[in-house]
């Protein structure tokens, strides 16, 4: 099942990928400027999707700009590719352009992603294609838009850095633990949307292509590929990563970002990892949790 | 053993057959036609295409009906419709000047030319259930009807008040430069008026009217008089590249609303009154009257006024106006987050730790 699908229907009377070619240019010049600016954010002339706003419309309409009829995609949310969300968004892009679909990392021209990044490393070719709420990294700290942007272009991160010291002053550490702010080729503090803190040494220096998209908020960004990404952080409190004490209960990797589960009403509970293909192909390989069964030959 | 949980599509298309089963309803009752909705849910429709930037009655029909009578998905459904389709040409600007008016209000003047004609209105009803309706087949009363034609002498209050020089004039923009579109370009800051007015038109009704009451009450110093409202039908006109002149290309109704406010002048302006505007599809007047409240509001910096409301705050308007945005992004909640959720579980659990142990070691001395 994990072989690369390809949808024989597509949605009559809709273009590629929905968006007709003008909207789509328009989105890849917004693409190509974002490129040139690491961490920038692009405003773009955003449509309306038939999709929600808050359920990755920017994503989707940088993956509609970028996607050919020879790619193949994966959509994940939470790492997963069975999540509800994720299923709605890879079938929008089944219908509407009939390209091939895979749960496997390795396989996918283009993955778009919500709220992780994949455990296994990307390559070359690839484009990780983010969506994002909150564009802004300043939001929380100024609410104007005029601000902020003026904020950019004058370098003026200041603020941000009195933001994490009071969080040490207060908590003895940097109580950021998702969305947490990188700055990018030395020059733009970017937002990388809310993925645990986990995933942002995974930025730096990607060999793959990262795009981000904003739907609502109107905002292209992106990280070309070998971009140095540094997550924000102080000489004596250095950038720390979530740490868990158990192993994935199905796969026994120890590496991976996990998920907490609740079995029951008196405490118990499990880890597993988010990444659903990461952990299947672990299992694959013979590897088994505390609480897993060996793999039945298909 | 545990088993993820799995199987989202299944899932979802099971809400999709819920859904539509919930849509229809009772199967012993006819089914809604959006004739009828077309018809007989007329201020809905208006909304709809008002909200939905799209004037069609018959596919706002169907977005109601799709929507179980929800407008805002209604709205929205209609707002993805129109995403796809193709401009072939920007019209002209109407003209409600030449309306075809059904109504035409002034608050200002007791009599005025054109006189005052009230029109389909609600305003002096008694809000009282009319158990009447209850039962099929009511006859109604037919009522003298009454269809101004553009030629009928019915002047805009604004204008008698420009005769005197008495209120702030309008500039016209220039013809050749692009009017502001935000379905295709992002919002930029400051808005133009023509960008703002597009905002306010396709914004959500009932956060319009809280702002539009709220300066009202203190928080923008709004004090305005209904200058004029007029409703009713106008001609839309394009120029064919190939033909060079314009051409009617239909009829749309619209509500037309013109607040006067007062201003007491500045170093170098004299005291007179200052316009709000408000133009919806339809018959919207709830709609038109809070949208120029706020359009005036909004206004405040060009006029030297404070910015102390939230309805003169130009940023906070435009952003949170659009119900299709901020609709989605509510209910984006909805969606799992449990990645952060673990991440925020390890933190505080962290931090408690740590309290503790410091609690521990003090205890300790």
């Amino acid at each position: 099942m994990n072989q690369a699908q390809t949808s024989s229907q597509t949605l009559e009377g809709y273009n590629f990928a929905y968006l007709d070619e003008q909207t789509k240019r328009m989105i890849r010049r917004a693409i190509l400027k974002a490129v040139g600016v690491p961490g920038y954010q692009v405003p773009f002339g955003s449509r309306e999707m038939p999709l929600p706003y808050g359920w990755g419309t920017g994503g989707i309409q940088v993956t509609a700009g970028v996607i050919g009829a020879d790619d193949t995609l994966k959509v994940i949310d939470q790492g997963a590719d069975d999540t509800t969300n994720a299923v709605s968004i890879r079938r929008f892009f089944a219908r509407t352009t009939g390209v091939s679909t895979t749960e496997r990392t390795d396989e996918a021209s283009i993955i778009q992603t919500r709220h992780r990044i994949p455990e296994n490393p990307l390559s070359e070719g690839q484009i990780l294609v983010y969506q994002v709420p909150i564009p802004e990294p300043l939001r929380w700290l100024e609410a104007r838009e005029t601000e902020t942007r003026k904020m950019h272009a004058l370098e003026e991160y200041g603020v941000m850095h009195v933001k994490l010291y009071e969080d040490i002053a207060r908590f003895g550490r940097i109580a950021t633990s998702y969305d947490y702010p990188v700055l990018v080729n030395d020059r733009y503090m970017m937002a990388p949307s809310p993925i645990p803190k986990f995933d942002n040494p995974k930025m730096d220096n990607m060999p793959a292509l990262q795009l981000f998209g904003a739907g609502r908020e109107k905002r292209i960004y992106a990280i070309p590929p070998y971009t140095k990404v540094e997550s924000l952080d102080f000489d004596d409190h250095p950038f720390e990563i979530q740490t868990w004490d158990e192993s994935c209960a199905l796969c026994a990797a120890e590496d991976s970002y996990l998920d907490e589960v609740v079995m029951d009403d008196q405490g118990a509970r499990m880890f597993v990892c988010s990444d659903t293909d990461y952990c299947e192909e672990r299992r694959d390989q013979g590897h088994i949790g505390s609480m897993g069964t060996p793999q039945a030959a298909e | 053993m545990y088993v993820a949980v799995k199987g989202g599509e299944k899932a979802i298309e099971n809400a999709h057959n819920l859904l539509a089963e919930e849509r229809r309803g009772d199967t012993e009752v006819p089914e809604l036609t959006t004739t009828q909705i077309k018809a007989q849910m007329t201020l809905a429709v208006d909304r709809v295409m008002t909200e939905g930037s799209l004037y069609d009655r018959d596919l706002a029909a169907l977005a109601i009906k799709q929507a179980r009578g929800d407008l805002v998905e209604a709205i929205f459904l209609l707002r993805a419709f129109r995403t796809t389709l193709p401009r072939f040409a920007t019209s002209e600007p109407i003209d409600t000047g030449a309306m075809h008016v059904r109504r035409r209000i002034s608050a200002t003047y007791k009599d005025l030319p054109g006189g005052q004609v009230l029109g389909p209105t609600f305003d002096y009803t008694h809000r009282l259930l009319d158990f009447s309706l209850m039962d099929d087949g009511n006859e109604t009363v037919a009522a003298e009807d009454k269809r101004f034609e553009p030629g009928e002498a019915m002047p805009r209050v604004t204008s008698f008040l420009n005769h005197e020089g008495l209120i702030q004039q309008e500039q016209p923009g220039d013809d050749d430069a692009e009017v502001a579109d935000l379905t295709r370009n992002p919002l930029d800051f400051p808005a133009g008026r023509d960008a703002r007015l597009q905002n306010l038109a396709r914004g959500d009704e009932g956060f319009l009217l809280a702002l539009g009451y709220s300066s009202q009450r203190g928080y923008g110093n709004n004090h305005p008089f209904a200058g004029e409202i007029r409703m009713g039908e106008v001609e839309v006109e394009i120029i064919p590249e190939d033909l060079g002149f314009p051409i009617v290309i239909g009829e749309i109704t619209v509500t037309e609303c013109e607040l006067v406010n007062q201003f007491k002048g500045s170093a170098t302006e004299p005291p007179q009154f200052t316009r709000g505007y408000g133009l919806t599809f339809g018959y919207g007047e709830r709609k038109a009257m809070a949208m120029a409240l706020v359009d005036r509001s909004m206004r405040a910096q060009e006029f030297g006024e404070e910015v102390v409301g939230p309805a003169q705050d130009e940023e906070f308007v435009l952003y949170h106006s659009d119900n299709v945005e901020a609709s989605g992004f509510v209910q984006h909640l909805k969606l799992p987050h449990y990645v952060d959720f673990q991440g925020e579980l390890e933190m505080v659990r962290n931090l408690r730790a740590e309290q503790q142990q410091t609690q521990l070691q003090k205890a300790g001395e």
